[in-house]
């Protein structure tokens, strides 16, 4: 398939940048969309030219490193699914798509389409530590944890740190991600002696490093390659409401 | 921004509801309006509860404004740079984004021209205060029709308010959740249907001469 891409260039974080046009043909629709971009990126080299920045690790939808806004969306068209995971079939001979990185103040662009997203490591400082006891790894009958607590919490852990909620957010907040953690620590015993500085810390970390305040729009969650839900969200404001009244 | 907004949800209630009194005529709905001017008389002066809440409901108006204001500023700080290309929504209150704060401007535009015209009586031709049936038949009657459609508008806009309002401000105080969100949701969009139909009523009444 031929394809019209138009990619958001920038030299590095001062420079202005822009969208810059490209035609790719013979593209698969096997390929990846990342293996898409390799494949242009060995064009650019072999022409002297630099290649499109852009972050991926693993591949495979677990890391959290891949980003690319697609045509507007946050990882693309297709729901539940990371950059990397996102095929070219998908996508119709022909098609223009346009590519930008993670537009948010917190996520500063480095290069390209790779943005700075040590703003979220310091969202997951502030949470701090659980007081888990280090050393062999203890019996897994030892703290008991309903089965329902212990699904919802894995559902939030699910989270890969991508930033796609932020991307998406008319607000350009944090709020899925630091609430998936809440959520994903205050559901399991281990959790529980930190709950209430964690929340408050994380959302004064949140805040502190320029993101948005929520709105409840929902786009986050509709942007999430792992789902996760606003249900949430509604925890995380439980427990700060219980922890800022007990702070308070 | 929650609670102002819970509190306003609940004056916008019970308004609609008074206003339904003027489908009982003109000496009810009159009865009506003194009424709440004479509220705790004669242990309280004259319009002493009225203003009271008259004062809380500013208050309200004002924390809720300048909360938005504060949240309005901070989105757009957090985005300095947009999007080339832009997506459909599709979350959850997909039309939040597009309906809150253009919605508010609305919706203050609104207060503004309502205040002047049915309770200072600038722009309404009856000047009579305790009249409130004959101010409400004058404003609304069918020669006046840009001032019905403007109000039916100003309705439209609250309405999508509301729907959003009223889940948003329970999500961001009790963090219902999934089941009680839906629910709360739904709950929302009946309540935005009721406001909006209730007081739409009104001056649709008045234009087909149901209430003259
Ligand atoms: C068809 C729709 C409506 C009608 C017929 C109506 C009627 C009235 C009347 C007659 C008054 C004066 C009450 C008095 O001074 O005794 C009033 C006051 C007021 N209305 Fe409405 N109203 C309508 C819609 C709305 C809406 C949508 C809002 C909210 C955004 C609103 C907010 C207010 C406020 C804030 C006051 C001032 C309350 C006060 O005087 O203390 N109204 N309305
Ligand atoms: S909540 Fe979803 S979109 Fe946000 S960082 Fe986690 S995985 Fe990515
Ligand atoms: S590269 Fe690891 S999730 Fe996409």
């Amino acid at each position: 398939m031929k394809l019209k891409l138009r990619i958001w260039r920038q030299s590095d974080a001062d420079a202005k940048g822009g969208m810059v046009a490209y035609e790719l043909d013979q593209v698969s629709e096997d390929a990846s969309f990342l293996e898409m971009l390799d494949v242009l990126n060995e064009r650019l080299i072999s022409e002297g030219e630099d290649p499109v920045a852009f972050d991926h690790d693993c591949r495979e939808g677990i890391c959290g490193s891949c980003s690319l806004v697609i045509d507007g969306q946050p990882h693309g068209p297709q729901a539940a699914t990371t950059t990397c995971q996102l095929h070219m079939r998908k996508f119709k001979d022909g098609d223009s798509i346009d590519v930008e990185p993670w537009r948010a103040g917190a996520f500063p662009v480095i290069k390209d389409l790779v943005v700075d997203r040590s703003a979220f490591d310091a969202i997951i400082q502030a949470g701090g530590y659980i007081s888990a006891p280090t050393g062999t790894a203890p019996d897994a009958h030892a703290a008991p944890i309903p089965k329902q607590d212990a699904d919802a919490a894995f559902s939030a852990a699910a989270c890969i740190g991508c930033g796609a909620c932020v991307a998406a957010c008319p607000n350009g907040s944090g709020m899925l991600f630091m609430a998936a953690k809440v959520a994903h620590l205050g559901l399991t015993p281990q959790g529980q002696p930190e709950r209430h500085t964690r929340v408050l810390g994380m959302v004064a970390a949140h805040d502190q490093a320029g993101f948005g305040g929520c709105t409840n729009t929902g786009e986050c969650s509709a942007a999430c390659p792992k789902e996760i839900g606003l249900d949430v969200i509604g925890r995380l404001n439980r427990d700060f409401r219980k922890a800022a009244t007990r702070a308070a | 921004m929650a609670v102002s907004g819970i509190l306003l949800v609940l004056f916008i209630i019970v308004h609609m509801a008074g206003n339904l009194h003027v489908f009982e005529g003109r000496e009810e709905m009159n009865a009506y309006a003194h009424g709440l001017r004479t509220l705790g008389e004669p242990l309280l002066p004259h319009e002493s509860i009225l203003w009271i809440l008259r004062i809380g409901l500013i208050a309200l108006a004002v924390v809720h404004i300048w909360s938005a204001v504060v949240l309005t500023r901070r989105s757009l700080a957090a985005r300095p740079v947009r999007y080339k290309s832009k997506k459909p929504a599709k979350g959850e209150s997909r039309h939040a984004a597009a309906t809150m704060r253009w919605g508010a401007v609305v919706i203050v535009l609104f207060l503004a021209w309502h205040l002047l015209d049915l309770t200072f009586r600038t722009v309404n031709p009856v000047k009579d205060v305790p009249d409130a049936y004959g101010a409400v038949v004058a404003t609304f009657s069918p020669e006046r029709w840009p001032v019905t459609v403007f109000y039916l508008l100003a309705l439209v806009a609250l309405g999508f308010h509301l729907r959003h309002g009223t889940w948003s401000a329970v999500q961001t105080i009790a963090g219902p959740d999934t089941k009680w969100r839906k629910r709360t949701q739904a709950l929302a969009l009946a309540i935005a249907l009721v406001v909006v139909v209730g007081f739409a009523i009104v001056p649709l009444s008045v234009t087909f001469g149901l209430v003259k």
